[in-house]
This record gives structure tokens, sequence and C-alpha cells, in this order.
């Protein structure tokens, strides 16, 4: 009988709601590891950036020399950005425009919602079940193009999107209750890898 | 039970955001600008870093609205500012200029002795400091959505920091073994209500991050309280106190990354430049403590 193995999930760790993303990692059938090192990179199936300061992380991603390595990881493996982790994947990010790893198709603006206090809630849907989406100082996802898809819309504008192996959401997965977009995230990655354990 | 509802959680929510970051202590908009580029993952605004409160004396108060305004206007990383303890109208003017968190903070000269911000009233969130399990849970039963534990600051001297957040770690642990009868009494001696002492007990940790701040000096000060249990570090006078700042900000934010990988603490050490000069806590007269203000 051939068994799927839980596929291994890193975590940037450099600087954000790491762990948040671990225990949900944990509650959808994914084994978390945290990754800080280029050498990390080696032993994981996908990666997820989570929600944090993108500026922070992008300095550190420059000063370790991870910036590369992560987008030549990126070609191979599937990648989901929360939030700033969004912010990161995108092809182009204004509101100040900033580098990226461009592996998404997408136009990101930073903090289009406004500070803090514009910070919200939404009760949407994904796949036909309630999803409570939580905006903190969100990017808004200004164009998804190429083979991009939009999953999920929130005021007229794409907040969860899948293009080839990479996902992107501009809220918190991590920060709500439901395991659903984890899942589907994981459920990503076991099929776009081949390992398998008998 | 107020700590749980949206409002509360979008508020510990951009705490979340913060964590294994370092947010740094400036006083214009020119220090936020070197702040961001050596990725501080958010800046307070004040008028004076605590080592120079502490130096001039005198009362000291929320920023200057300009300054703040400007500082905003120069960074995209969130903006905290501070307000006196207890200086609810202050709250709400900084509520009103949009600053992303409030720090109603014993390093300003307190405006109310006996009342803490009634803090679930507002929209934008809290971070205050505490010595102790108690006062950390009296502060988020006000509302708080971020704790950071007191430390002194302005000292350059860690010693503090370790002891509030040893004590509150082990305070944590204790909770974890009592047995319901238990826990009454111990809320009953922490001074703090059962419900947040039951959540303590359940989870191991605060309904909110736990940060640390007063003291830290070094990238191994940094590193050393978050060992302790710290998920990120507040640094005031010990960057721009310092001989070259923008060297320091940065290597205290590896520090806060990698605090657990001493060959990467060794490198943020090196060549740092001087640090700010310390102060020994045992012979600060009584009055000079920032940390026993509020309770």
């Amino acid at each position: 009988m051939i068994k799927k193995a839980r596929p291994i999930i890193g975590i940037l760790a450099l600087q954000g709601d790491f762990e948040a993303h671990k225990r949900a990692v944990e509650g959808a059938g994914g084994d978390p590891v945290e990754v800080r090192t280029k050498s990390d990179l080696d032993h994981i199936d996908g990666l997820i950036i989570p929600g944090g300061e993108s500026t922070t992380m992008l300095k550190m991603l420059a000063e370790e020399d991870l910036f590369e390595p992560l987008r030549q990881f990126g070609r191979v493996k599937p990648v989901f950005g929360t939030c700033a982790g969004a912010i990161l994947l995108a092809k182009e990010v204004l509101n100040p425009p900033q580098n990226s790893l461009q592996l998404m198709d997408l136009v990101v603006e930073r903090n289009a919602y406004g500070r803090q206090i514009d910070s919200r809630i939404a009760h949407l849907e994904f796949g036909g079940e309630p999803l409570e989406a939580v905006f903190i100082r969100a990017p808004v996802i200004r164009k998804a193009g190429g083979d991009s898809h939009v999953l999920v819309s929130y005021n007229g504008d794409p907040v969860l999107v899948e293009q080839g192996r990479h996902m992107a959401s501009t809220f918190h997965p991590e920060l709500a209750g439901g395991a659903a977009i984890h899942r589907f995230f994981v459920e990503k990655v076991s099929s776009s890898g081949k390992r398998k354990i008998a | 039970m107020n700590f749980l509802n949206e409002q509360f959680r979008l508020k510990v929510g951009l705490a979340e955001m913060l964590k294994g970051g370092v947010i740094m202590d400036v006083v214009n908009a020119e220090q936020a600008v070197i702040a961001e580029k050596a990725g501080a993952c958010a800046v307070m605004a004040l008028e004076r870093v605590p080592a120079d409160i502490r130096k001039e004396g005198g009362v000291a108060r929320m920023s200057n609205i300009s300054v703040i305004r400007e500082i905003m206007r120069s960074v995209s990383i969130p903006v905290m500012a501070k307000v006196r303890i207890g200086h609810f109208t202050e709250a709400r003017i900084l509520e009103v200029l949009g600053v992303d968190y409030i720090d109603e903070s014993e390093v300003l000269t307190p405006a109310d002795e006996e009342h803490h911000v009634a803090k679930h009233d507002f929209k934008v969130p809290f971070v205050c400091g505490a010595r102790n399990l108690g006062e950390a849970l009296r502060r988020v039963a006000e509302g708080a959505a971020m704790i950071r534990t007191k430390g002194e600051a302005g000292s350059g001297n860690i010693v503090e920091a370790v002891r509030h957040i040893r004590t509150i770690v082990k305070e944590m642990k204790q909770l974890t073994v009592l047995g319901k009868e238990e826990l009454v009494h111990e809320a009953k001696n922490l001074q703090a209500p059962l419900e947040l002492v039951e959540y303590v007990a359940e989870h191991g940790k605060l309904p909110t991050p736990n940060f640390s701040a007063g003291g830290i000096a070094t990238p191994a000060d940094a590193a050393l309280v978050m060992q302790l249990g710290a998920e990120a570090v507040f640094v005031g006078s010990g960057i721009f106190k310092s001989s070259d700042p923008e060297k320091r900000a940065k290597a205290i934010v590896k520090a806060a990354t990698f605090y657990k990988d001493p060959v990467k603490l060794l490198e943020a050490s090196e060549e740092l430049g001087d640090a700010m000069p310390g102060l020994d806590i045992a012979k600060l007269p009584e009055g000079e403590l920032m940390q026993t203000r509020g309770w």
C-alpha cells in the first residue's frame, strides 16, 4: 500500500506571525518547520511566507543571502504568501514601490485600506464554506494577471489568488479558526511533489 | 468575554505581525527612516528617549503631534506613540491622528496615579508595561492587546528586563499545574480577573503577545530576553544613544531573528562601536525608577 507522507511545509521565520502558521499547518495535515537560512530550504516541500512587515523581511532576505535562493525555490516548489508574504510574491509593489520575489503575476498596493484603525474582519466564503478573513493593515491586489486565478474576492478586489503552484492572500487565514485554506495549500504541495513513501 | 471579540482580535493581530521583530524608539522622522532601513518592524515616536528624560528631568508628555505626523508620513511600517499613564485624552488625540499602536507608558510622567486608561473603549490598540503576571493581566483586563515587560527604561542595563520576563514566565508556568479552586485563590493573590487567570492556566501564556523592553542595549541583550520567552523587543535609548545607530539597529534586528543561533549572534556582535553608557540600578534613588509607575 502506498501511503502519502505528510508534506514538510517550511515557514519563513525571519519576522512575523510564523508561529500562528505553524499551528495552522499542523491542523491542515502538514509538518511545519521554521526556515531562516538557505540550507533550511533543502528539506521542505513547500514554503509559507507569513504576515509581518514586508520591509523587515526584505532587508533580512538581502542581508542573509536568501533572496535568490527563495526565487529559485519558487521556480520548482509551491509558495504561499499571506499579507506581507503576498507583497513579497508580487511582480510589482506600490505605496511605496519596493523589491519583490516576482513569483506571481500580481500588482500589490501596500497598506491600501489605511492604518491599523482600518483593519477589519470580513465574513466571506471559500469553497462553499464560511470564511473569516482577518485583514491587518492589509495590502490590496490591484491586478491579478497572467494565468492567475482569483479564488476569493472582497469589495471587488481579489484577496485569495492562485497561480500555478503558488498562492497569495491579503488576509490572514492563520489568525482565523478554520484550516480550509491551509489544507488547500498542503494538498497543492502534496500533489505538486512526488514525495511518497511505501 | 471582551478579550475574544473581533475588535480585540484585530488589535492582537497587529501585535502578532510584530513578533520576532524590533520596535525602535525615534524622536524624529530622520531617525524613523534610519530605523526602517535597518529593518525595524515598527517605530515608537516619543519626544525624548528615556535616557534623556532621565537626565533632563521635568514632565515628559505625549510627543509633539507634527513630529508624529511627519514620522507617519516618512515610513511605511507601523508607527506607535506614547501617552502618559491614565491620560485618556492624549490617547483620543493619537487615535484620531491614526497611529497604529499606543503605548501607555511609565517612561512618561504619569497623569493619573490610580487609574490606567480604559482601553477597550478605543479602536486603536494599546501596549502596556508590566513587571509581573498580576500587573500584565490587569492591563489586559483594561484592554491592552500587547504586554511588554517594563525593565528599567533608559538605563542601558538589562537586569530589570530579565527579572520581569523571568517573573512573568515563571508565574504563568505555576498556574498551569493548579486546580480550579487554587486558581480562584491565585486570582486573589495576583489581583487579576479569574477569567484571565484561567486562560493563562489553560494555555500557559498570556491572551496577548508578550514583548520585552527597558534596558536592551546590545544584540546579546535582545537574544537573551527572547530566549527567556519574550516574543519581540522594544529598544529605546539603546540605538540612538550608541556610537553607530544604523549598524547597531541592524545588528539587533538580526539578533531578534537568530536569537537561538550563537554563530549568527557573533556575526551580529562584530564591529558595533560603543553601546550606550549603562546605569547601576542599585544606585538609582527610588524616586528615579520608572518601572514603579503604574500598578
